[in-house]
Parts: C-alpha cells; sequence; structure tokens
C-alpha cells in the first residue's frame, strides 16, 4: 500500500536528480551558499567560544575589584583602604593587587605584568607566557631586558614559560616580583594597582559594594557580573564589525539567490506543465520545488557549520582571528574549548534555510496552478 | 466505456471573445476499441480529448466512466461521473484510468529515458523498484531496451514517440489519449505507431486519437472515425 512516506521518497528521488541535470549551476550556488554560512556560522562559533573563555577566566576572578579614582582616572590605592574595606561586615578576603602594562619599543609588543599574590618570582626573575618567549625569541634562562622608567635597563632572568595549553590566558603574561614591579614603573611603596575582594555571601555584594562606595567616595567598586558583561559586549561588538564588513558578499549573495530561486526558466515553466499533464498535482509540483530548495539550502547549512566548527575548534579560527582577537604583535596561538549555541544556531537555520525554500516555492506555485490540458497545446 | 452527454466548452465566457471549442457534444467511447477524432485544426479535437482525459471540465453537459477505473473488478459496472467532481479525485483519475500521448511527446531533456517513463507513477506513492521493472519491460516491448540510460535528447523521432507511449502506460490506464500523435513522424513511422496502438487494443486498452493525418483516420486499426468541424460532430463511422 503507498505510503505519503513512499510518495515524498519518491519526489526527493525526482527532486535530486532534477538538481543534477542543472549541476553546475546549482554547485555554484551552493558553493557561495555554504561560503556565507560558513562565514557567519565560524563568527558565531568563534564569539561563543571566546565568551566562555572569558567566563571561565573569570570563574576564579574576585567577587569584586575596588579601585581608587583621581580626577575620572583609575589612581593607585593607598593599603589603608584594604584595612578600611576589610573592616566592613560580609567582606571576606581583601587582597592587594599590583598589574599594568609594558610596552616594549624594541619588540614593538605590550605585554600584562603583574605579581602574583601567591608563589611570586624571586627579585631579578620573571614568568613569561609562551607569546612573549615567541615574540623575543627567549627561552628558559634567558635574560629579558626591560626598559624602567628613567630608560635605565632593569635585566630579569626567565625563570619559567607558561605552557601552551594556557595561551590563551597568558600569552602575554610576563609574572615578576613586587619590587622589580615597583623599580620598573618607579611606583611607591604600599600602593597597589587595586584591591580584590571577596565576600562571604554573594547575594550581599552589591550591598557590600554600595557601603564601600558610600565609606571610601573615592573609589569605584566593579563587579565580576559587570566585568563579565563587558567582555560580552566586546566579543558580541566585534562579531557584529566583522557581519558589517561581510554585509556586502551577504547581500551580493542574497540577491543572487533570490533570483535563482524565485525566476523559474521557460524550461523550467515548460516542466512543470509536463508534470501536471501527465498526473502531478499542484501540490507534488511544489513538493518537488520544496525538497529542490530544501536539499540546496540545507546541504549549505549543513555543510557550512560543520567547516565552521572544524575551522574554529580544530584550526583555531585561522581566517579571521587577528580581527577578533584583538589588534596586538602578540596573537595567543590556542585551540579554542568547543561550544555550540543551540539558539544561534537555530536562527541562522531559519534564517539561511527558510527564506530560500520559501523563495522557491513561491514562483513554481504560481506556475503550477496552470491547466493540465495546457501541456496538451504546447 | 466512456459516455460524453450534451458537452459544451466555451472560453471566455461572457466575454466580448466568448467562442465554443466543444459545442453539444454527445458521444459513446467503446472500451478496448480505436476511435479516433478526426477534423481540421480548430475543429475542437484538443478540448474534447482534454474534456475526456479529465484534464479541464466541460461548461455544461456530462462526461460518465463506465468500468474504467482500474480498481474496479472486471465484470462490475461502476458509472463515475466526472464533470462535478473536485480537482483532487480528478487528478487521481487522470492518473490511474488516463495515459497521454502528446503531439510534441513533452519529455524532459537532462533525465534518461527510463526515469521519464517513471515519472507519472512518482506521485502514486508507489515502491520504485517495481514502477522500474515495469518500464523496463515497456521498453522492451516497444524495442527501445537499450536506450533505457540514455538522455532522451539522444533519442530519434521515432523513439521518443516509443518513449512517450511507454509513459503513458506506466499507470497501466485503461484509456490511452493521443493528441495528433503522428504529427512529427514520416509515413513508415506513423504506420509503425499505429501497429502498436494495435497491439494496446489487443490488451484491451481504450484508445482516442485526435488526428487530421490519413495514416491514422485510414487505418484498418481504427474502429471508429468521428468527424469534428467547429466544435461540433459532424458524422460518425464505424469500421
Amino acid at each position: 500500500m503507498p505510503t505519503s512516506l513512499d510518495r515524498h521518497r519518491n519526489i526527493l528521488d525526482f527532486a535530486l536528480s532534477s538538481l543534477l541535470r542543472r549541476k553546475w549551476k546549482n554547485l555554484s550556488l551552493l558553493m557561495i551558499y555554504t561560503l556565507i554560512v560558513f562565514v557567519i556560522a565560524s563568527l558565531i562559533f568563534f564569539v561563543q567560544a571566546l565568551k566562555l573563555e572569558a567566563g571561565l577566566l573569570l570563574t576564579n576572578a574576585p567577587d569584586m575589584v575596588v579601585q581608587r579614582m583621581a580626577a575620572g582616572r583609575h589612581d593607585l590605592i593607598p593599603l589603608s583602604y584594604m584595612e578600611k574595606i576589610q573592616s566592613i561586615r560580609g567582606v571576606g578576603e581583601v587582597v592587594p593587587r599590583l598589574w599594568g602594562y609594558y610596552f616594549d619599543p624594541v619588540f614593538g609588543a605590550n605585554y600584562t605584568l603583574q605579581v602574583p599574590n601567591i608563589d611570586p618570582p624571586e627579585p631579578g626573575n620573571v614568568m613569561i607566557g609562551s607569546g612573549v618567549a615567541r615574540n623575543q625569541r627567549i627561552a628558559s634562562g634567558d635574560v629579558m631586558a626591560f626598559r624602567a622608567h628613567d630608560r635605565t635597563p632593569l635585566l630579569l632572568q626567565v625563570e619559567k614559560i607558561f605552557s601552551h595549553e594556557s595561551e590563551l590566558l597568558t600569552a602575554d603574561l610576563v609574572l615578576l616580583s613586587e619590587t622589580d614591579f615597583q623599580a620598573l614603573f618607579n611606583l611607591p611603596k604600599l600602593r597597589f594597582t587595586d584591591l580584590a575582594v571577596t565576600v562571604a555571601n554573594p547575594r550581599e555584594l552589591v550591598t557590600i559594594a554600595s557601603k564601600i562606595s558610600e565609606q571610601l567616595p573615592d573609589t569605584r567598586p566593579i563587579l565580576k557580573s559587570e566585568i563579565l558583561r563587558t567582555y560580552d559586549s566586546l566579543f558580541d561588538w566585534r562579531g557584529g564589525m566583522m557581519i558589517v564588513v561581510l554585509a556586502g558578499a551577504v547581500l551580493a549573495f542574497l540577491i543572487f539567490a533570490w533570483d535563482k530561486a524565485t525566476g523559474l526558466s521557460a524550461e523550467e515553466r515548460k516542466e512543470i506543465g509536463i508534470l501536471k499533464s501527465i498526473g502531478w498535482e499542484t501540490a507534488d509540483v511544489l513538493l518537488l520545488k520544496f525538497w529542490e530548495g530544501a536539499a540546496i539550502s540545507l546541504t549549505a547549512f549543513l555543510s557550512g557549520v560543520v567547516l565552521a566548527y572544524i575551522h574554529i575548534f580544530f584550526f583555531s579560527a585561522g581566517l579571521f582571528e587577528h580581527a577578533l582577537t584583538g589588534w596586538s604583535v602578540l596573537y595567543p596561538q590556542f585551540r579554542l574549548r568547543p561550544v555550540i549555541d543551540g539558539y544561534q544556531l537555530a536562527v541562522l537555520f531559519f534564517l539561511s534555510v527558510l527564506p530560500y525554500t520559501a523563495a522557491t516555492i513561491v514562483p513554481a506555485w504560481m506556475a503550477a496552478t496552470m491547466d493540465p490540458d495546457s501541456a496538451l497545446r504546447s | 466505456m466512456i459516455e460524453l452527454s450534451r458537452v459544451s466548452k466555451i472560453f471566455n465566457s461572457g466575454k466580448p471573445s466568448q467562442y465554443a471549442a466543444v459545442s453539444d457534444v454527445s458521444l459513446t467511447i467503446e472500451q478496448g476499441c480505436i476511435t479516433v477524432l478526426k477534423g481540421p485544426s480548430g475543429s475542437g479535437k484538443t478540448t474534447l480529448l482534454s474534456l475526456i482525459g479529465c484534464m479541464s471540465r466541460p461548461s455544461s453537459g456530462r462526461i460518465t466512466l463506465r468500468r474504467m477505473e482500474p480498481d474496479v473488478p472486471a465484470g462490475q459496472l461502476v458509472d463515475l461521473e466526472v464533470t462535478s467532481l473536485p480537482e483532487r479525485f480528478l487528478t487521481n483519475i487522470r492518473r490511474s484510468t488516463f495515459g497521454f500521448i502528446f503531439q510534441q511527446f513533452n519529455l524532459i531533456k537532462g533525465i534518461s529515458t527510463l526515469e521519464n517513463i517513471m515519472l507519472p507513477a512518482y506521485p502514486t506513492g508507489q515502491n520504485l523498484a517495481p514502477v522500474k521493472q515495469r518500464a523496463v519491460e515497456l521498453l522492451e516491448l516497444l524495442s527501445i531496451g537499450r536506450h533505457a540510460n540514455a538522455p532522451v535528447e539522444w533519442l530519434s523521432g521515432g523513439e521518443l514517440q516509443r518513449v512517450a507511449i511507454a509513459r503513458a502506460l506506466i499507470n497501466d490506464p485503461a484509456a490511452i489519449i493521443a493528441d495528433e500523435p503522428t504529427a512529427h513522424l514520416d509515413s513508415r513511422l506513423s504506420v509503425e505507431f499505429m501497429e502498436i496502438l494495435g497491439t494496446l487494443k489487443g490488451a484491451g486498452k481504450t484508445v482516442l486519437i485526435a488526428s487530421h493525418d490519413p495514416v491514422v483516420f485510414e487505418s484498418l486499426l481504427a474502429d471508429r472515425v468521428v468527424e469534428m468541424r467547429d466544435g461540433q460532430i459532424t458524422g460518425a463511422s464505424a469500421r
């Protein structure tokens, strides 16, 4: 007994054979279509993966960072502030931090300098990220030269180079001792970049932040959630910027696809007439065109998404990492953790597969509603 | 048997360009016979074929199919008045009861001969393996089995005609409708075509042909010739 499924299968069979008849035309369309899906899916995967990395990075971050402000700018914070914050009820731990940026005029690169609270290097030693080591072509045991605030050289020995696994976080990182950090930038003792504050109960975070602002009016508490939001906006903004750059290509494709999908050639019209005359219903013709459109758009969608996945998670987004990871001499070499946002993929699916399929059906419907006897007279 | 009772087809009804392509035609087409509609261009032959083949509806009158449905057991009298049926049912009848052979053959280029023949069976949802088997058998029957996998554009006029006949037979219809089937064939191929139709008649098929080719309407295989002019029947002769 023939079933509806058999009918679908037969018509799908003929749809694929129909596509093969115009294989060069359909192949070129499929390639461009796949390329567009690939680029957009790559962006989605990349931005999501970076957000995930940023989120993981912030997992161990303090609940709140307190900075001192002077004339609207970030200023060094004295140790006395730490004691005042510690006395606020609910505050767990307050850790003073020393960190900053150093521009190396010889290699033209920016490094992030930090004094770790746990196991800092001995004075005269540094631990560096593999991006820094690559940039300066140095290894463990070599000497790294810095130019201090007064242009005198500061020579520090490389004690350790961080592993490649942590490169996304450590590529441009230089860890050094408090003494060397203060000597390099001529910082006064007992003054720090900011204070890392942890609280006993995370639900009291906002209350404690407002108490800090109240007691120390020249400070700015920054919550972890705010940092995360800033990262999200930053990556979204960069992803959006790429979309704008690609908008021209996407638009050209849309015009091409729309023209291909909505216009039926005289030959296609004649074929629809023939099918109607030999017993195909209007619904059968529409099903045929639906499968033709779906075969192209689904294949393009699936190939584009799979290629994008390979591009991002196996080849570390080689095609556009420079545009999305930052504008720096030091590009981290890293492999992203696979992450897929189902919602965004679903949006991409509905924006790529559905409009194209619909656009192929409408003109076919207009042609398929002709009287079957018109084929008899052609 | 196909019965037409006072069938008319009027185009552009109510407009200044209104004209009657078929006017008040009553006709009985016997089962298992070859009936030829003969007449000059514009006499209404093709319109009458499309009405009988459920491709269009008459403006007035009735068309009844008697024992024409292939599913009906032999000897059981079933009458089906097709003029009032909805489009879906008409398509079903067109698909299962009639096989069509067109003047221009109407084959689809770029696909194989075999696929062209199987086309009417696709939307019926039949399993394609037996359909393919049947198509191969039909090709062998019509002596063009060697062209099964060749694209139709490689075939000659006579071979195209045979492919069109095979396609008309794929759903095993009770009736074959052919509109000017010999228009693009030379005399030898036209005679061959009539011989094939004679074989189909022998197999119990009802054959209805519209033609103004003497090879067709003078053929001894034709059981009845119906003459038409200006949308009306002007004469009929049985052999």
